[in-house]
């Protein structure tokens, strides 16, 4: 069964993306989309047969990869409950985002690569989460990270998109950089790449050391953080974050599926895996807090102040990303766990809905020119004020014997505080994780005010403009809409006389399930996910599961309980306040804090350090090594020395050669002379 | 089944002949007759190597005069370069079909010849042998760049000329002293003779400038780039397929079995210069405008990771390196190829005279996609499991090395994707460009079986690590009392029933 559910995207995407243009669009759609809601009701069963306290399946063999002395690597398919989660979190979300873009990308000539490529990712990611051993978890890892890239890079004409999909592709390589050689390291000390192997020996090597670039460190430490450098890659952790934002410049849906509710939360997976190895070393679970803890705030602070909504959105992805790290890294794994699996629906819904929001806009991003579209799109808004109210983690604590309820990022976001706060090590993140939650409420209903309430500001959008005034040859079926209704007194309220639509149910369906899954997956997952004992019972060892800290989460003062849900209300009141009752707030504030902004505003400068730092100095010494190293003192030297040595040569022995007698006769004479001088001299 | 080696020298070598009486269409299809032979005998070959059987297998021997006899043999090593070869020899001679319209029987002779000289040299069991159909490769090689080359071909074939003749003048020298301590020419008896410690080094030091420069290794790879941009499509296919190969044969037959102690004490030259070529030539990549000097510095820093790998002195290691050099064989090869199916189209190799390239050339795109992506090492190609049993085996030597050579890792997907990305992605800038047409019959006949082989090594490689594993045994055996000590060397656990792994001194 799991190789169905593995391999039938796989044999879709391969179908597809070979067939093209010749099997034509609904086929290659049908095929693809079949094949994933084929594996996503495979995957469930799975899901619910751990739920219900069922064994783990055995390993499934399917053939050996490589075998080099003791590397012993093969192909193997390994379904235990993490795996499970995974498993329907991707091909839920997956499926989902097939069939929303049927809607999407109704209008783009490039559907049969766009749906190969969509389905080729999933097999890659499924083959993430089942490895058995880490260099097929490699595998998967460079294999979503291709499809990451083709998907960045799908509208190819493009240059933004391709600079984007090549610095996704490359930053994440810097990653793998430090995976790969937490693999070499990880085989040298174990002998083995298998997995379970690795788990099972790792405690027993506390105290070990070992060499690393001349120095000696404690061995688990190096490997962890090795492999942590990959985690931090790919889960665009701070530091390795750059791409992240870059990427948005992909389809929406591929935001969604990739770049928020799977692929991205590879590394998170990653650890979680490898716990009990991690678990082995206090300094490597510190620097994973601190990571965590890092990316969490900063990402947060960006967050707040960008105006694309899909930025927004990719930003306050990094920041929750970073809330599971430091999860993580304070030991609680199945809040990690927790937080991705209701942060793919919540997160999957918010991108899509952005998707519909961009859809029903004409392709325009920038939410400066949004406000007003409550009415105009009512679904959309709906499932979008569903998906805020799960991020920002909106519920009833669970205090005075109330029952705790709420949205899916409730039970996870209070799950992770709490677990941190009991930790002791994740204390400090605790703190900075309420803070982010205060950063999370604010971004997060700007961008719900700044699309949906206030009057309508789509008239300065060139976007739109170009939809109205061009009408006549639009390729878009929405903007065709808009003609029939366009005059120009309708300019005055800010429309630009242009009507947004509601989207086409196959990307409404698709949101709909995803609310339903933001609304509910808190609540009716959490005992499994986080409660001590049902914890324990699902988890069965397949992440290191420390029932204690589970307990003593209980446990916490009533002010840990009610510090996120208060800091919501926070966040919602500033977000109210300035953009919806004083709507001058924002420019006020920018213009008193201007440095503050820009610094903000600008990313922290990461781009332009990265750039100075790494991107131009590798041009700079390539035209160096390249002009100054082969070109003017190998070649100059080398080969070219040594013709011009011989062809100096010949013409010294050529211009003796003058032909007279007289001149040969003299040389003569003088080696004669010579001669006799040194047989005398003997 | 013995003669086979003979008979797969012979057919190459009679035709080669022929074809200079033919009109240029009847040597096309002798050669590519003549090619396909071989290639079918190479399958037999493949098919009837007993894995785990004698370690020199199809032995001829045939004393000629002197000491000097007609001996040939393979094990594993031999056994996988020759399949290599004879895989890439139909495919250049279908790559030249078109674009060689001048001399053509000539051109086909020489290409004839190349392979009666790759074959010889990979089976070859006499040390002068050996030397005759190493150095013989370069005849070739010089003529088929001099005359069938681009602009500036003769100062591309004497550069060429140049390089290779320097080194291997030494290797003769090396190669006559050792018959003379040895009194064999035999390579299977030399291969078990232990050479004076004190003399191995010099021996090393004149085989290494040989093998150095075929590599080609930093810094004495400024002759690839020229050879490769001045020389056709077919004659890059076969420089970087095979040629580049016998090198890292030579360090695998010669240096590391016969001069061990010499191996390890030298090890820090041959890992300095690797790590050195990685970065230095993956930057040099990075800023190239022209598409086949970009492949060609991109090949130098392959070749370096073969180079660590042989001599990490252990199995994922030599493993590895034979990986990335078969691997490499394949990619490079089609990297080549598709730079001289667009070249064709528009007799140029500026990589800013393109760009679009996916919007007219769908199938194109695809290819060159993949071997792009296998270029850059990604798991489920061929060059992952070489770069990886490489980088593996590596780091249990030098932990350091390991982290300098896997930043190629990062620098090749800059290169490859930058590559990529201006000629097939973006716009359609120029009206020519528009024009091209996507792959023919024949193209896609070239292309689909190298996609195949590069795919098929990626994810079931046991095929190509079978035949080789005795081999590499046999030469761990031989060289594990001059094995250099990792600087990893974990402490053993506190708990002393857990198995630890290797290394651990």
């Amino acid at each position: 069964m799991i190789q169905l559910i593995v391999f039938l995207p796989l044999l879709a995407a391969i179908i597809a993306g070979l067939g093209n243009r010749a099997i034509g669009n609904v086929p290659a759609k049908v095929l693809t989309t079949g094949a994933l809601f084929a594996s996503c009701l495979l995957s469930w069963p799975i899901f619910i047969h751990y739920l219900t306290g069922g064994d783990p399946y055995p390993v499934t063999q399917v053939f050996t990869w490589m075998k080099s002395g003791d590397l012993d690597v093969s192909w193997a398919l390994r379904v235990d409950a993490l795996t499970a989660v995974m498993l329907v979190v991707i091909t839920s979300v997956s499926a989902l985002v097939h069939l929303y873009s049927w809607g999407y990308m109704d209008e783009d000539p490039d559907q049969p690569r766009f749906f190969a490529y969509l389905s080729l990712f999933t097999f890659a990611m499924l083959m993430l989460v089942t490895a058995n051993n880490l260099v097929q978890m490699f595998f998967g890892w460079e294999g979503v990270g291709l499809a990451s890239y083709l998907l960045i890079g799908f509208w190819f004409k493009k240059p933004s998109a391709n600079a984007a999909a090549i610095k996704a592709f490359v930053v994440n390589r810097v990653g793998d950089l430090g995976f790969m050689l937490g693999i070499f390291g990880t085989f040298l000390v174990f002998g083995t790449v298998s997995i379970p192997e690795i788990l099972a020996q790792a405690p027993h090597m506390a105290g070990s050391t070992i060499g690393f670039l001349g120095y000696r460190f404690d061995t688990m430490t190096v490997l962890c953080l090795c492999l942590f450098v990959g985690a931090m890659g790919k889960s665009a952790q701070l530091g390795l974050h750059t791409w992240l934002p870059d990427a948005m410049e992909g389809p929406t849906p591929v935001s969604a599926l990739i770049h928020a509710a799977t692929m991205v939360t590879a590394g998170v997976f990653m650890v979680c895996r490898l716990s009990p190895m991690f678990e082995t070393s206090e300094v490597a679970l510190d620097f994973v807090v601190f990571i965590g803890a890092a990316t969490c705030i900063f990402a947060a602070t960006i967050g707040t102040c960008q105006h694309d909504i899909k930025r927004v959105i990719a930003y306050s992805t990094c920041s929750q990303l970073g809330y599971m790290f430091f999860a993580a890294g304070s030991g609680a794994y199945g809040a990690a766990m927790f937080h991705l699996f209701t942060h793919a629906f919540f997160k999957a819904l918010l991108f899509l809905g952005a998707g519909s929001v961009i859809h029903a806009m004409h392709h325009e991003q920038d939410m400066r020119f949004y406000g007003g579209l409550r009415k105009k799109i009512p679904v959309t808004f709906w499932v979008m004020m569903i998906g805020t109210l799960a991020i920002t983690g909106v519920g009833i604590p669970g205090i005075f014997g109330l029952p705790q309820i709420g949205f899916a990022g409730f039970h996870s976001k209070d799950g992770i505080l709490e677990l941190a706060y009991a930790s002791g090590r994740g204390i400090g993140a605790f703190y900075v994780g309420v803070l982010a939650a205060l950063l999370t409420s604010f971004y997060s209903w700007r961008l719900m005010f700044l699309t949906f309430w206030g009057k309508p500001r789509w008239i300065r959008s060139e976007h739109i403009q170009h939809a109205v005034h061009d009408h006549g040859h639009d390729d878009h079926a929405h903007g065709a809409h808009a003609h029939d209704h366009h005059d120009d007194h309708a300019h005055g309220d800010g429309t630009g006389g242009y009507h947004p639509h509601e989207s086409p149910l196959s990307m409404l369906i698709p949101l709909i399930l995803l609310a339903t899954g933001a609304l509910a997956a808190g609540f009716v997952f959490h005992g499994w996910f986080i409660e001590p004992d049902s914890g324990e019972r699902f988890w069965r060892g397949a992440i290191a599961f420390n029932e204690h800290l589970y307990h003593s989460a209980h446990q916490v003062p009533l002010w840990v309980k009610l510090s996120a849900s208060f800091v919501m209300l926070l966040g919602l009141i500033g977000a109210w306040m300035a953009y919806i009752w004083r709507t001058d707030i924002p420019a006020r504030f920018t213009s008193t804090f201007r440095l503050l902004y820009d610094f903000v505003y600008n990313k922290w400068y990461f781009d332009e350090l990265y750039n100075l730092l790494f991107v131009r100095p590798a041009f700079a010494l390539g035209r160096l090594f390249w002009k100054a190293g082969d070109e003017g003192l190998i070649d100059r030297f080398g080969p070219n020395g040594s013709a011009w040595v011989v062809s100096l040569g010949s013409r010294v022995t050529g211009r003796l050669q003058t032909g007279y007698v007289y001149t040969y006769a003299f040389v003569m004479l003088i080696g004669l002379t010579a001669a006799v001088t040194w047989a005398i001299a003997q | 089944m013995s003669g086979i080696l003979s008979l797969m020298l012979a057919i190459p070598a009679i035709a080669a002949v022929a074809c200079l009486f033919l009109s240029a269409n009847g040597a096309r299809w002798l050669a590519l007759i003549a090619t396909l032979l071989d290639l079918v005998l190479g399958g037999v070959l493949w098919s009837q190597f007993q894995i785990g059987g004698p370690q020199w297998q199809f032995v001829e021997n045939v004393p000629l005069f002197g000491t000097f006899n007609w001996a040939l043999g393979i094990d594993g090593f031999a056994l996988l370069l020759i399949e290599l070869s004879v895989f890439l020899m139909p495919i250049c001679i279908g790559a030249s079909w078109e674009s060689i319209q001048k001399r053509v029987p000539e051109y086909m002779a020489a290409f004839l010849l190349t392979e009666v000289l790759m074959i010889g040299t990979f089976a070859a069991q006499d040390l002068f042998l050996f030397y005759i159909f190493f150095e013989g490769g370069l005849i070739p090689m010089f003529l088929i760049i001099g005359i069938w080359g681009g602009a500036n071909r003769i100062y591309a074939s004497y550069k060429f000329f140049l390089y290779t003749l320097l080194g291997s003048l030494l290797m003769l020298v090396a190669m006559l002293w050792m018959v003379n301590e040895a009194h064999t020419t035999s390579i299977p008896l030399l291969l078990n003779h232990d050479f004076p410690v004190h003399a191995q080094t010099w021996l090393w030091l004149a085989f290494f400038a040989s093998f150095a420069v075929k590599m080609p290794m930093w810094p004495v790879h400024t002759w690839l780039p020229d050879a490769h941009v001045q020389a056709p499509t077919a004659g890059s296919v076969i420089l970087a397929g095979v040629l580049l190969k016998l090198g890292g044969y030579g360090f695998l037959r010669f240096s590391v079995p016969m001069f061990p102690e010499a191996s390890s004490s030298l090890v820090w030259l041959v890992f300095g210069l690797s790590a050195v070529a990685v970065i230095y030539t993956s930057l040099v990549a990075l800023v190239q405008s022209d598409m086949k000097k970009l492949i060609a510095y991109s090949s130098v820093a392959h070749m370096a990771i073969v180079t660590i790998g042989l001599f990490a002195f252990n199995q994922q290691g030599i493993e590895g390196g034979m990986m990335v050099m078969l691997g490499h064989g394949l990619v490079s090869g089609a990297l080549f190829l598709c730079v001289g199916i667009i070249y064709d189209r528009l007799h140029t190799r500026e990589i800013s005279r393109y760009g679009g390239l996916a919007i007219n050339m769908p199938r194109y795109a695809i290819f060159f996609m993949l071997f792009t992506m296998a270029s850059v090492g990604l798991p489920g190609t061929s060059n992952f499991v070489g770069e990886f049993l490489s980088l593996a085996g590596i780091y249990k030597v030098s932990t350091t090395i390991t982290l300098l050579c896997t930043t190629g890792i990062i620098l090749g997907a800059a290169y490859m994707l930058y590559l990529y990305r201006r000629v097939v992605f973006g716009e359609l800038k120029f009206d020519d460009v528009r024009a091209m047409t996507d792959l023919s019959g024949r193209e896609i006949a070239l292309l689909a079986p190298l996609a195949a082989a590069v795919l098929w090594m990626g994810v079931y490689p046991e095929s190509f690590l079978a035949p080789m594993r005795g081999d590499v045994k046999v030469l761990l055996q031989r060289i594990d009392r001059a094995k250099p000590a990792g600087d990893a060397r974990p402490t053993p656990p506190k708990n002393p029933q857990v198995k630890a792994g290797e290394g651990h001194a």
